[in-house]
């Protein structure tokens, strides 16, 4: 089980939160070349290391938290408030 | 050496002790036609078809591990061609038919069991789902039926079809010829045939950078050196972003992890496959008895190959949902794999954009049941330069030009594939 720091919470359970994915994305603007815009909805560098990734506090805080944790690992490197990042929509 | 009844005797004779070694362990050479990156099934049968179909041996295949010590050897060993959209129910198709003679073929027991594959129904919107996705398979010539709920309970008289159920069932969808095949018979089978006409079989060999020379791939660095080859083909599964950033190549594939369970073995209780979409989960029998199980991706990136608790939580609480009676086994292992898992939930198999370098991947977690078609036609591909009509829809160009192949309906969530 994954040990998730919430900035405003603390450290919590994986399951109270819902995975957003990548949150290094930033939404290209409406005017910006298509090639732009297929690298934003499809293309991920997906790392095996250190990967910087979105997590809602979905049965806390409901608040956004960055997390960066490596993929080889799972070890928590750090957690802090997402900054109004968005990502892929969460399930 | 022919393995046959008469070859069993023969060695039983001398006390089993004379058996050839069913593949080499060669020296990689400076130089070879072809370069597979990747020694599970994929990177074998890519070998092996490349060696069969187009003459083509002078092939090494490099493994960073051992044979099929990746997915091929983590996977529920469950094959089936179920599928709604026409490009995956014709791909699908050839490999379950490639599956149906490969013992054959291989000249080694892959057991195949179409012991049949069948997704169950719990509402009235999956019994919508599952006419429609039936409907569509027999008009392309695959076998589906429709079982009702009391020639269900007939069958497997352990699934709970009770109204009083969890999860009522209402029916549900029966591959007749999907099954299960024993997964690492796979590896072995195909890398001994592969051998068997030549191709070299390098593990222990890790790749750790591609060379490109005027925008063609001139060779790999490798722990064993470097190895020059105009055509390089990756079969790296969860992997696949890795390897394709050495030729700067991004790929649209995030890696997550797929656990898997086996109880203690019992006496026989289940004779088919049972999943069910609607509570996210799969079962089956294997012959030592175990009873294999499945369910969910953990639900984050991950290349770690080992998942979390709640994952299993999930998996056998659904499992005692269907069949009560399985409370009474233990779990014995669980384990995981890392899955390449695709913005459409549709594989890439064909040419990237670097000349000489192609890949099969992106198998969402479906990958063990492709693995004949997909080498069949990645190694097409490699030998002629160009994709075969039956992969030629999954390009990775598929993606920028608005022709993803979405079986899910899901968009670019790749974990919810």
């Amino acid at each position: 089980m994954l040990l998730i720091p919430c900035p405003w919470c603390g450290p919590r359970a994986q399951i109270e939160f819902t995975y957003g994915g990548d949150a290094t994305l930033r939404r290209p603007a409406p005017d910006a070349p298509e090639a732009v815009w297929v690298d934003y909805v499809y293309m991920r560098d997906n790392p095996a290391g250190p990967h910087d990734e979105l997590w809602l506090h979905s049965a806390g805080c409901r608040r956004w938290v960055r997390v960066r944790r490596d993929t080889r690992t799972h070890d928590i490197l750090a957690g802090t408030p997402a900054g109004g990042a968005t990502a892929g929509a969460a399930t | 050496m022919k393995y046959s009844i008469f070859s069993l005797a023969r060695n039983a004779l001398s006390h089993h002790e004379g058996w050839p070694l069913a593949w080499r362990s060669p020296r990689p050479k400076a130089r070879y036609d072809a370069v597979i990156v990747g020694g599970g099934g994929h990177g074998l049968a890519t070998a092996y078809y490349l060696a069969k179909e187009h003459g083509l041996s002078n092939v090494a295949v490099l493994e960073k591990g051992y044979l099929g010590g990746g997915n091929t050897g983590r996977n529920t060993t469950i094959v089936r061609s179920n599928y709604h959209l026409d490009p995956n129910a014709h791909f699908y198709e050839l490999s379950l038919m490639l599956w149906e003679g490969l013992a054959q073929d291989l000249n080694f027991n892959v057991m195949y069991s179409a012991r049949g594959v069948l997704n169950l129904v719990h509402t009235p919107a999956d019994m919508d789902a599952a006419m429609r996705r039936g409907n569509a398979m027999r008009l392309n010539g695959i076998d589906a039926q429709f079982l009702t709920t009391d020639e269900i309970a007939r069958w497997i008289p352990n699934l709970d079809c009770s109204p009083t159920a969890r999860f009522p069932i209402h029916g549900g969808l029966l591959q007749p010829r999907g099954g299960t095949v024993r997964h690492d018979a796979v590896a072995w089978g195909y890398a001994r045939a592969a051998d068997a006409r030549g191709v070299d079989i390098i593990q222990q060999c890790e790749v750790t950078g591609i060379r490109i020379e005027r925008g063609a791939v001139a060779g790999v660095d490798t722990t064993q050196g470097f190895i020059a080859t105009p055509k390089l083909g990756l079969a790296v599964a969860g992997n696949s972003s890795v390897l394709a950033s050495m030729a700067g190549v991004r790929l649209p594939i995030e890696t997550h992890v797929l656990q898997a369970l086996v109880s203690d073995p019992v006496k026989p209780v289940l004779d088919t496959v049972v999943t069910s979409g609607a509570v996210h989960f799969y079962i089956s029998q294997s012959d030592k008895g175990e009873l294999v199980m499945g369910g969910d991706l953990d639900f984050c990136n991950s290349y770690s190959q080992r998942g979390n608790l709640p994952i299993i939580e999930h998996v056998v609480s659904a499992c005692l949902a269907l069949f009560p009676s399985f409370g009474r086994l233990k779990v014995m292992r669980t384990w995981g794999g890392n899955c390449d898992m695709s913005m459409d939930g549709s594989p890439i198999i064909g040419n990237l954009p670097v000349r000489g370098l192609t890949m099969t991947g992106a198998w969402n977690y479906g990958g063990f049941k492709a693995t004949p078609a997909s080498g069949f036609l990645h190694a097409y591909t490699i030998a002629r330069g160009a994709p075969h009509p039956l992969n030629a829809a999954f390009t990775l160009e598929r993606f920028a030009q608005g022709r993803t192949i979405d079986e899910k309906g899901m968009g670019a969530v790749p974990w919810a594939h």
